[in-house]
């Protein structure tokens, strides 16, 4: 995430560290919190992310 | 600072961090230790009492359902924030969103991308409609099946394109899921208010355990916050989409660029 400085690189690196820790989650048998670690670390907050990079390059432009 | 003297301090509180971490964990229990009296008295408890086999729901929606009421309503205010910082001004002019209207030039979307999208979005809406139904039996349940719920609409958008998402869910319905699905959580709550003697008290039939129509009320909660969640995030998501696709024009930058010509 540090060596990441483009912001769409961090967000594709945020996204991957959700599902890694949804699946550590998994692991550790808590399979409740798998799920949304999963859902909102790995798919939700990330695509607010992409989506608010969309607006931000689509005013500079 | 030198960069020497910089590193210097950089190696030093690092140790620091590193020894305060490395005591901090020789200090924890062992994995699978656990000392709190709670857990054990609710693992044992859980079935005979709530007929749920999945304890965490049963602890989400029954014995602590004002926290989840709470957190409920986190994520309406959260809802609430977005919508209300997103919302049209006045002095400006929304353009009707289309996918170039950020200037941008989009490709067509591909075929394969199209079909797998379409495709997939009947399975991600039977999955989250099992997960929200099955709360109280497998892990899983209203907040976790809602956000997956919430992607299915999304997948519409990635395989066709916003009109299409605007089509199949539009604003009011959105907006009345998001609304009935929180209304209907606190409800079920004062149920056990009207019905029995506490708040949250589960007043149904507990039922068979491993059968869906069982655990009282906790099944219904389960809807309720699929719902409200399914609503939410649609709308925050929905909200996002707009703004990255309308390009807004402030009207009155545009009569000072006027007058200055």
């Amino acid at each position: 995430m540090v060596l990441a400085r483009d912001p769409l690189r961090q967000a594709m690196v945020a996204s991957i560290y959700g599902l890694l820790l949804g699946i550590l989650f998994f692991l550790f048998q808590a399979p409740d919190v798998a799920l949304s670690q999963t859902v909102v670390g790995a798919v939700a907050l990330p695509m607010m992310i992409l989506l608010a990079l969309a607006k931000v390059r689509g005013g500079e432009e | 600072m030198s960069d020497r003297v910089r590193l210097g301090v950089f190696g030093v509180s690092l140790a620091g961090l590193l020894g305060l971490v490395m005591w901090a964990f020789v200090g924890l229990p062992d994995f699978g230790d656990y000392r709190g009296p709670y857990g054990d008295i609710l693992n044992r408890v859980a079935v005979p009492e709530r007929s749920t086999t999945d304890v965490v729901t049963a602890v989400n929606f029954d014995y602590r359902g004002f926290d989840t009421l709470g957190e409920e309503f986190i994520l309406f205010t959260a809802v609430i924030g977005v919508a209300s910082i997103l919302r049209t001004l006045r002095g400006e002019r929304t353009r009707p969103p289309d996918d170039d209207a950020a200037g941008r030039d989009v490709p067509e979307t591909s075929l394969p991308i199209r079909v797998t999208g379409l495709g997939l979005v009947a399975p991600t809406v039977l999955i989250g409609i099992y997960i929200v139904a099955h709360g109280h039996q497998t892990p899983g349940g209203g907040f976790q099946g809602g956000v997956i719920l919430a992607t299915a609409l999304l997948l519409t958008y990635l395989s066709a394109d916003y009109m299409t998402l605007r089509a199949v869910g539009p604003n009011w319905l959105i907006e009345l899921a998001e609304g009935l699905g929180a209304a209907g959580f606190a409800l079920i709550g004062v149920a056990g208010l009207v019905f029995g003697s506490a708040f949250f008290e589960n007043v149904l039939g507990k039922g068979t355990p491993g059968e869906l129509p069982s655990a009282g009320l906790i099944p219904l909660s389960n809807a309720a916050v699929g719902l409200a969640v399914t609503g939410g995030f649609i709308f925050m998501l929905s909200e996002f989409l707009e703004q990255a696709l309308t390009r807004r024009r402030d009207r009155r930058r545009g009569r000072g660029a006027r007058r200055s010509a």
